[in-house]
Order: structure tokens, then C-alpha cells, then sequence
């Protein structure tokens, strides 16, 4: 369970954005997150929610739905970021629009060690690849990074990456 | 018995109708459906290994009224073995995956890969809840399957027993942005 630290209901006005850009695929990793987000995305007839096995999957899924006229997103953790890099290829290729909304995890009030080391690298290597990288660190700043990060994506056909800072989403309860 | 890579690709893609769209993987596919014809439906992989079924399935659900037939290679398709866990949730009716399966990874001097040695594909897509599932070792086969992507209702993966040898490459189009861009443009999106 994650606490809840703002006031503003950042993943309900997350949802409206994809909703305003005509988003018809989500491809997800189940992450804690991003839960509210994907219960919403699951709950609307208009959106396939396409749940992945690996972030990379997303990559390529993306790719597909742009070739055939549609657009998608995809939501993923920080740790999600290392398992996209060689599929982004793809898209700078390509110049495919590639969308992602990326948890943060190891910056935080972190729990567990092991998350620190790809959060910890995921802004370089975002923009290593290409990517046009956005910070939200407070709850009222996600909508409108949103709503730029999209008119980019799908505008320039560019990767956008817009993160969540770990502050944004709550420490993680950790019970034995 | 296995199957001549390049006619099996002939006689899948031979009469495709536009409403056909392929998308083939990075190598020897790739030159197999170059060597069968270019076609602005074609979205030709030069790379993205293990992510040609994926690309196939974001197609298939955008594009509901047209057939998606991903074919591809066995090493592509071992890298992106998830892939087919996804598929198997979304089921699109509108796609198949075409593995054709030479036991060999032949763009890097033929190496055996996991199918040499017993990985069964088709149980593996079977087991995924992919609902049909064929392997296709003959002519015969070949022919029977061939008719039945024409009339494509329900997901579907097929392994195809091709021979490890190499034709000649049929290098196509490689630049990304205009392989995408003529494909759209096909499809009017």
C-alpha cells in the first residue's frame, strides 16, 4: 500500500490527459504506481490495456499501434527503463512516437537497496537514448508535463519520457 | 522433410489482397518477404530482435479489419518468448504469428538454437492460450495452411519446418522512417 502524501489526485488527471490525447493502447507492467492508472485504463472500453510480461514488449507494442493509425502509451517503474533500451532502437530508427510514464523507485525513502541502481541511472540513459525527459515532482505538475509530453510524442514522433518522482507516489509500506 | 524457406514465404504472402499487412523479423524473413515482392505493407525489421510479434500484435489491435501476419525467425522468436504469454491474453482474431523454424541462427553462421534441441514452439504458444496452434512440416501442409491465413478468424500460431539453407539476401528498403511512413500511407492513417 502507498501512502497518500498530495492533495491533487495526480493519476486520475493522468488518465484524463491519455483520455484528451485519443490514447487507445496502454502497455503496462503491473507496478504499485501505477495501479489507480491502470484500474482506470482497465475500467474504459475505449482503451486496451495490454499487460506485458517485459517493458521491452511495450516498446515494440507502440511501434505496431502507430504503424496501424493508433496511439499508445506506455507505463512502467524505473527498473522497467533498463529492460526498453535496445527495443528503443526501434523507435529512434524509425522515429516512432514512444510515450512512457515511469515511477520513480531508489530515490526516496527507499526501502529496498536494489531499486537504487537503474533509478538511479534512468535520466542518463533516457537521454542517452534520445528521449526527451520530464521530472514531475509534485502532484500538481503531472497534468500539464502530460499534456506537453503527449504533443510531443505524437507531434515530433519522438521518445518523451515524463517521471514520477518516488516522492510524487509514497513511500512504500513495508511490513515483514 | 523441411520446406524451402523462400517458396513457403511465396506461398503465404501470393493473391495477399490489401488487406494483408507483414511484418517480417530482422534477417532472413526480412529478405524472404523482400524476395516475394515488395509491397508498402510490408514493415520490414532490420532490427528490434524478440520484438516482431509485438509489433504485430500493436497492429493488429489498431488495424481490427485487416489480417497481421508476423513471420519471423525461431531466433527471434525465442528472444520474445513473453511476447506470446501477451498474445495469449489479447487474442486478437485478426493475427498470426508465423515462426519459420530452421533450428539454426543462420545470419550469424548457423549456429543451433533451442528448437535444435528439443524448445517445441508450437507447445509453447499452445500453452501461452494461444488458440490455434499449427506445425506445418510439408507441402501439403504448407498449401492447407496458406488458404486458411486468407480466411484468418481467430489467433493463431503456426511453426513452419523450413531448411537451414541460406538463398541469396534480397536487401529492401532500410530506412525506418520511410518504411513506416509508406506503410501508414497504405493504410491511410
Amino acid at each position: 500500500m502507498n501512502a497518500p502524501t498530495q492533495t491533487v489526485n495526480w493519476p486520475d488527471k493522468l488518465f484524463d490527459t491519455l483520455k484528451r490525447a485519443g490514447i487507445a493502447q496502454v502497455g503496462y507492467v503491473p507496478d504499485a504506481g501505477h495501479a489507480r492508472l491502470i484500474e482506470r485504463c482497465r475500467a474504459d472500453p475505449s482503451i486496451r490495456d495490454v499487460v506485458l510480461t517485459t517493458e521491452e514488449e511495450g516498446v515494440a507494442l507502440a511501434a505496431g499501434a502507430w504503424l496501424g493509425g493508433q496511439r499508445a502509451v506506455l507505463l512502467m517503474q524505473s527498473s522497467g527503463v533498463g529492460n526498453c533500451i535496445n527495443m528503443l532502437s526501434l523507435a529512434r530508427t524509425c522515429r516512432f512516437p514512444m510515450l512512457m510514464f515511469i515511477t520513480m523507485r531508489g530515490e526516496w525513502e527507499e526501502f529496498n537497496p536494489w531499486q537504487v541502481p537503474m533509478g538511479s541511472i534512468v535520466e542518463p540513459v533516457l537521454k542517452l537514448c534520445e528521449a526527451e525527459v520530464y521530472r514531475a515532482r509534485e502532484a500538481g505538475e503531472v497534468e500539464g508535463l502530460a499534456e506537453r509530453a503527449v504533443q510531443q510524442a505524437f507531434g515530433d514522433e519522438r521518445i518523451v519520457a515524463v517521471l514520477l518522482s518516488q516522492q510524487l507516489i509514497g513511500r512504500k509500506v513495508w511490513t515483514k | 522433410m523441411s520446406l524451402d524457406r523462400r517458396a513457403a514465404m511465396a506461398a503465404l504472402v501470393v493473391d495477399r489482397g490489401d488487406d494483408l499487412l507483414v511484418v517480417p523479423g530482422l534477417g532472413s524473413t526480412t529478405w524472404d518477404l523482400a524476395a516475394a515482392g515488395d509491397d508498402p505493407r510490408n514493415f520490414y525489421l532490420w532490427g528490434a530482435m524478440g520484438g516482431t510479434a509485438m509489433i504485430g500484435l500493436g497492429l493488429a489491435l489498431a488495424q481490427p479489419d485487416k489480417r497481421v501476419a508476423v513471420i519471423t525467425g525461431d531466433g527471434d522468436m525465442l528472444m520474445g518468448l513473453g511476447s506470446l504469454a501477451t498474445i495469449g491474453v489479447q487474442r486478437p482474431p485478426n493475427l498470426a504469428v508465423i515462426v519459420f523454424d530452421n533450428a539454426v541462427y543462420g545470419e550469424t553462421g548457423g549456429q543451433p538454437s533451442h528448437t535444435k534441441n528439443g524448445a517445441d514452439l508450437v507447445g509453447m504458444a499452445r500453452a501461452a492460450g494461444i488458440p490455434i496452434c499449427l506445425d506445418v512440416g510439408d507441402e501439403a501442409a504448407l498449401a492447407a495452411f496458406a488458404g486458411r491465413l486468407k480466411t484468418l478468424r481467430e489467433t493463431l500460431f503456426a511453426r513452419v519446418a523450413i531448411s537451414a539453407d541460406e538463398p541469396p539476401r534480397v536487401l529492401p528498403e532500410k530506412d525506418g522512417v520511410a518504411l513506416k511512413r509508406r506503410f501508414r500511407a497504405a493504410l491511410g492513417v
